[in-house]
């Protein structure tokens, strides 16, 4: 059966549980028939192991989006495996504990440069490093969490998201001559490794059950992969710099719905 | 996937090897008593692998929210034991 990804290579960073966003994109992926490269970064004996869950087997090739060196080099590995990208995803971010979970007016500047650095950054440093692979239609999608208001505990990840929201603009006016496109997806909340390290998560879980018309599930990543595949695909031709919104409508409402 | 059911000391030696090869555990020190996070210092990350090559080699499937539960290496004994059925 034809999948919406017939014959599409990406390039999908981030994945280091079942439950990252990352599994499931490259999950799906593969069923829609596209040839997945994986990024990993730190414990590359877990991403293998999870790697390993796939469908179909993924290379895995070490990426720390802050080593130069690394990021020189990662479209001569990638060419190890593949001759082209049509598609990039996009899914890293790190914040040290001081600037997350509730010192917003005390994280000093060298661990907010970390996480500007980590979750912003380097959405401009993996599209230049993948940029020679690229091909005329591609499509580079990144994970965002909704930046135009302020959330509890999410502090300078929430500014280091306004951050990605604008790289992402900027990408797409530097890219689309080029042919490619540059979007976010804007989640709702998931149960990842990223999330349980928030402390104060909780809350979001609360309020996405409450407000959000469709109802959300914190466990299936499923909504959110769909959405960044459609984004790679060849169905968004004319679509850059977008934020895609896939949060059960909870951006959409200003306060809960009561029962009528 | 492993189909065969361990007995106690089999998954203890299993555990420990998975422990020593994640986390460096020595496995001397990975005995029932000890608790993952304070005495064997395993952090986060490491446990997430720990589990994922426990059910591997133990054929069996540890959900996150009972990975919670499993304070100490002989919560996991018991639970793997169980889940092997």
């Amino acid at each position: 059966m034809p999948g919406l990804l017939n014959g599409k290579r990406l390039l999908i960073t981030g994945l280091i549980t079942e439950q990252s966003l990352a599994f499931g994109v490259a999950r799906l992926a593969q069923e829609e028939g596209a040839e997945v490269v994986l990024t990993g970064f730190g414990r590359l004996s877990l991403v293998n192991r999870i790697a390993a869950r796939l469908p179909k087997p993924a290379p895995v090739i070490e990426l720390d989006v802050t080593d130069t060196a690394q990021l020189d080099g990662l479209a001569a590995q990638v060419r190890e495996h593949t001759d082209g990208l049509d598609g990039v995803l996009h899914s890293i971010a790190f914040a040290p504990p001081s600037a997350l979970g509730g010192g917003f007016l005390t994280a000093p500047w060298e661990d907010v440069a970390t996480a500007l650095q980590v979750s912003a950054f380097s959405f401009k440093s993996l599209a230049v490093a993948t940029l020679p692979l690229l091909t005329p239609g591609a499509g580079i999608v990144g994970m965002d969490f909704d930046a135009r208001q302020a959330w509890p505990v999410y502090d300078w990840m929430g500014v280091a998201k306004a951050g990605l929201e604008s790289v992402t603009r900027y990408l797409a006016r530097d890219l689309g001559p080029k042919g490619i496109r540059v979007n976010l997806v804007a989640a709702g909340p998931q149960r990842t490794m990223a999330a349980k390290s928030i402390p104060g998560f909780e809350q979001f879980e609360r309020a996405w059950q409450e407000r959000a018309p469709l109802g959300w599930s914190l466990t299936d990543s499923t909504p959110v992969a769909k959405a960044a595949l459609m984004l790679m695909s060849d169905w968004f031709p004319a679509t850059t710099g977008e934020i895609v919104h896939v949060d059960g409508g909870f951006h959409a409402v200003g306060v809960p719905v009561g029962d009528a | 996937m492993s189909t065969v059911k361990n007995t106690r000391e089999e998954i203890v030696e299993g555990l420990s090897e998975i422990l020593e090869e994640v986390a460096g555990v020595d496995p001397k020190e990975a005995t029932e008593d000890k608790s993952f996070t304070e005495e064997l210092d395993v952090d986060s990350l490491s446990m997430v692998e720990v589990v994922v090559a426990a059910e591997e080699r133990f054929g069996v499937k540890i959900p996150d929210d009972d990975v919670q539960s499993l304070k100490t290496v002989g919560d996991a004994v018991s639970y793997i034991e169980k889940a092997q059925g």
